[in-house]
């Protein structure tokens, strides 16, 4: 069985199977962005995305991700350790104190801009419902959002302009066309 | 004045947001072993035996370790020494830890921790304070010979002669809840024997690394340099790291130290929330009276807080509550007495705010029926009472020495959120009489005071307030003293350490930022080192907001002693004496700034010349005092001022809570890193919202129910409304640095502020925490009384 973790091809030993995959991420593969804190998928620490959508892997297992895309959040700056604008926007607004819920934040963060490049502050707060933080208030973790959604809008821009015509520039297929060209540059 | 916008910097930002940051479960060693936790189905009970040998035949388990394993000392706590590293004679409560099991995997350690096998002879348990102060009550401790853990008073004035001043008598009976501090990331240690030395390294996830050097060091029964606790990123805290987080790098410390391998423990939240101390709940009686020109003439309290099966800090925690029982308020009569109690339930011990978000959600309400009975608005009668300048506290201490901002903050708050305009427009708002009685306005909400969603009229609409003053670091609780190293390098960059601890709070950043200030130099050049209780001297713990006053009081002094170094060093060759040398932009100037070194040449010369460029430096906190028998005393070296506003709505079929808007303003003294002083103030106000209306421990039978993140329900962003923090800067002369407190400060008032709130919406008071509400009364008949 094979994965795709981060843009790398992994190949699933047959004892990993059954393992959980946050376990797996984290012991066999180093990736211990993802975190562990509830085990019952409450609180959105271990999110990681899969196919682009934000899921909380923590009740998962290894076989249930065959042929799956994960990003985790080792795999979001740039290979020369370059922040991601939504990384940077974290920083800048003071979103992140003990850090544990970052991780997730950021990914669903991550994904939720892919779709919906121009937020209200209300959808953003929507969108982070799930995720878990017992420092912040989540205050400034939507500035961060919010700060870095117009880099979200540029990526759009960049792809409309890049695609057919006669494809519609709203809606769940340009959507996916975002993501898909996200996740190929 | 407020302070503008800027970006935040936090030395560990980029780790945090990479996933690269290694949390105490992050970290891998070779040949780890695992270890887990046992506990007993009892509440209370003698034990006789506990049996491990089917356990330890279990496939890759490799040792059961017990109390009869331990080569120290198996009891432990900063006051009472009765907290067991496992319980011994006893099963005190249902958190109780009798072993660990110790396996080559944790899946292994947990499947065989069921097979240990626990005889006891359960014991009648005591589960409510009251009943545990009655004198034919079952004994938690024997040998303590009463239920009672301490008492602390306030006795000034008369108090009889004090409501005989009174025209109107308020009386009430409050209750407060258990809470969880639910930290994401929950208690994890690694213990690492260390080959060379065999000094046990510990990497845990704590907020005093020296008392969890001292805890593992007398269970090991060895000195305190043979156990080194390395600074680990720590996953939050919120004062419930200490005893709890010590005790479990006891445990570990232990089996590594027996079995000679790095061992792990790393906890499920169930077992977290199931061992680890609460926030106190508290009983308290309060009875204030006022006279009709809307002044106190006396308050008198009885506060009885649960203390669960342990000692902890109690003590501690109840002190606050009786220096700060009559809230910011000055009272000239004041009979208080405070009791902590054991009992079988859970341990209660600190957690942010400190036994003030319990007195603040009484008072802060007591002083609004006071001015509803006086006549006068709330903020009136505050002004009336309220501290200022050279005021006298309940203990006898004249505030001075500091700016007194307690107007100052009020009043921000009140001109920002336009509350008094606002507070007319509260359902209740319109018609306020001295009467009790539930009265509704029949008026539509004002949608244009409504600064988050539109509401319909099935939502009543109220705004609250409620402020605070506090005693800074830990006052006459305890020794109060820090370090911190300055340590320039040949090359002009710096290392830095202090005895604060990094809790996620951004404590390394804030002495950072703080070095960087008084030495002149851009802050890329620090890099502040990772704490080891061998290198730092013992500071103390890193709780009671004193991370950034008291760290960086003894980060500014080091920087000024390396400073007087360096000046001495240089002040021939910049033709000038040494008090004349300036430190800025990165250079040595002299008097003219066309004389001046580049930092970096300048520490190159000094080693040169054979002179280190290194500091020591140590603040000590001002005096203060107490006396135990009348409550009387400095109590604090100095106080911080908070208030805090927000707007809700209330639906009357189903009574759910909507929160509009909140606004706060703090003097912080300085604010070192105001991005990250924000973040302290949100962070507090979404706490203290949980506080109010959804956090509970349940624990019927002295079982916790709420076991997990589901069940006990801290707030999603979709619970809060957007916040606004104001900073208001008076810098504190007996601050080196000029900054004061702020985690807790943002803790202690959101509730009662809401609490205020839900109260001009409904007029109904909510003398018990969490707040719940149900359908709404229609108010037909007050209406009638009303228009």
């Amino acid at each position: 069985m094979k994965l795709s973790v981060n843009g790398k091809e992994i190949e699933v030993q047959p004892g990993a199977m059954e393992k959980r995959i946050v376990e797996f991420l984290r012991e066999d593969l180093d990736l211990t962005g993802a975190k562990n804190a509830c085990d019952i998928g409450a609180c959105g620490a271990c999110t990681v995305l899969v196919n682009d959508e934000p899921m909380r892997i923590c009740i998962k297992r290894v076989k249930d991700f065959a042929g799956q895309r994960i990003l985790t959040i080792e795999g979001l700056a740039a290979p020369d350790g370059t922040l991601h604008p939504l990384q940077q926007a974290f920083v800048d607004c003071g979103a992140i104190q003990c850090g544990f819920c970052t991780p997730g934040m950021v990914l669903t963060a991550h994904a939720f801009l892919l779709k919906n490049p121009k937020p209200t502050r209300d959808q953003i707060r929507q969108a982070i419902f799930k995720n878990l933080c017992r420092c912040t208030g989540y205050q400034q973790i939507i500035h961060a959002i919010e700060k870095a959604a117009p880099h979200y809008q540029l990526e759009e821009r960049g792809l409309q302009a890049a695609s057919a015509p006669d494809k519609p520039v709203a809606g769940k297929q340009s959507q996916d066309s975002t993501l898909a060209g996200v996740e190929a540059g | 004045m407020a302070t503008t916008e800027t970006k935040a910097w936090r030395n560990d930002a980029y780790a945090k947001v990479t996933g690269k940051a290694k949390f105490t479960d992050d970290l891998k060693f070779v040949n780890v072993l695992h270890a887990v936790p046992v506990y007993s189905d009892f509440v209370h009970a003698r034990i006789k035996a506990i049996d491990a040998d089917i356990a330890e035949k279990a496939p890759g388990v490799i040792r059961v370790l017990t109390a009869k394993d331990v080569p120290g000392v198996n009891r432990f706590g900063q006051i009472i020494r009765d907290f067991r590293i496992f319980a011994d004679d006893k099963i005190r409560y249902h958190g109780d830890v009798v072993a660990i099991v110790v396996a080559e995997s944790r899946e292994a350690a947990i499947r065989a921790a069921q097979l240990v096998k626990v005889d006891a002879t359960p014991l009648p348990a005591v589960l409510d304070p009251e009943e545990a102060l009655k004198p034919d009550a079952v004994l938690v401790h024997e040998n303590h010979g009463t239920n009672l853990i301490n008492t602390h008073v306030v006795r000034r004035g008369n108090i009889e002669e004090g409501f005989k001043q009174a025209d109107f008598i308020i009386e009430e009976k409050f209750q407060t809840q258990t809470v969880e501090h639910a930290y994401l990331e929950t208690e994890a240690a690694v213990c690492v024997p260390r080959s060379t030395d065999g000094v046990i390294e510990v990497y845990g996830s704590m907020q005093h690394p020296f008392s969890t050097r001292r805890f593992v060091a007398a269970c090991l029964g060895v000195a305190l340099s043979e156990v080194e606790i390395i600074g680990t990123p720590m996953g939050g805290g919120f004062g419930g790291k200490d005893d709890t987080a010590a005790i479990v790098c006891a445990r570990t410390g232990l089996a590594a130290k027996l079995l000679n391998r790095p061992v792990k423990m790393m906890y499920r939240r169930d077992w977290s929330i199931r061992e680890s101390y609460k926030r106190h709940p508290y009983r308290v009686h309060y009875k204030m009276g006022v006279n009709k020109e809307g002044c106190i003439t006396a308050v008198q309290c009885k506060i009885i807080a649960d203390a669960g099966a342990y000692c902890s800090v109690t003590p501690w925690v109840m002190w606050r509550s009786t220096v700060q029982c009559c809230g910011p308020y000055v009272v000239e009569n004041v009979h208080c007495d405070t009791f902590g109690v054991y009992t079988n339930n859970v341990v209660t011990g600190a957690m942010r705010g400190f036994g003030s978000p319990q007195m603040n959600f009484i008072i802060e309400q007591v002083v609004e029926i006071a001015a509803q009975k006086v006549g006068i608005s709330g903020i009136e009668f505050r002004r009336r009472n309220m501290v200022r300048q050279g005021s006298i506290t309940i203990t006898g201490q004249k505030l001075d020495g500091h700016k007194v901002a307690m107007e100052q903050v009020l009043e921000t708050v009140l001109r920002e959120i336009d509350y008094e305009r606002k507070l007319a427009r509260s359902a209740l708002g319109g018609c306020r009489s001295r009467g009790d009685e539930a009265q509704t306005s029949k008026s539509a909400i004002d949608q244009s005071l409504l600064t988050s969603a539109p509401t319909h009229e099935d939502e009543l609409y109220g705004i609250g307030l409620a402020m605070s003053y506090r005693g800074v670091s830990l006052g006459a609780e305890g020794v109060d003293f820090c370090a911190a190293i300055i340590n320039a390098q040949a090359d002009g960059s710096i290392l830095l350490e202090c005895g604060m601890h990094e809790n996620g709070q951004g404590a390394e950043s804030a002495m950072c930022l703080i070095c960087a200030d008084e030495l002149g130099v851009d802050l890329n050049r620090i890099r502040y080192r990772r704490s080891s209780t061998s290198n730092i001297p013992d500071s103390g713990t890193t709780v009671a907001s004193r991370a950034t006053i008291m760290g960086g009081g003894a980060v500014t002094l080091a920087a000024r002693e390396l400073k007087q170094k360096i000046a001495e060093a240089f002040c021939g060759k910049l033709h000038c004496a040494p008090g004349e040398i300036r430190f800025k932009d990165s250079f040595i100037t002299g008097k003219s700034d066309l004389e001046r070194i580049a930092f970096a040449d300048g520490m190159r010369e000094m080693w040169l010349m054979q002179k280190f460029p290194f500091a020591f430096g140590v603040f000590k906190a001002p005096c203060v005092s107490w006396d135990e028998h009348t409550g009387q005393g400095d109590a604090y070296f100095t106080w911080v001022y908070g208030c805090q506003a927000v707007e809700l709505t209330v639906n009357k079929k189903s009574g759910k809570v909507k929160l509009l808007n909140a606004v706060a303003a703090h003097d912080v003294g300085r604010a070192v890193n105001p991005e990250m002083v924000r973040g302290q103030i949100y962070g507090g106000m979404a706490m203290s919202t949980g506080y109010a209306l959804h956090e509970e421990v349940k624990a019927p039978d002295g079982k916790i129910t709420t076991l997990n993140l589901n069940t006990y329900r801290i707030p999603r962003s979709m619970d809060l409304p957007e916040m606004k923090a104001i900073i208001v800067e008076n810098p504190d002369p007996v601050s080196p640095s000029g900054a004061k407190s702020i985690g807790e400060p943002a803790n202690e008032i959101l509730a009662p502020a809401i609490a205020n709130a839900i109260y001009h919406a409904t007029g109904v008071r909510h003398f018990s925490l969490p707040i719940k509400l149900g359908a709404q009364p229609e108010p037909t008949a007050c209406e009638e009384g009303c228009q």
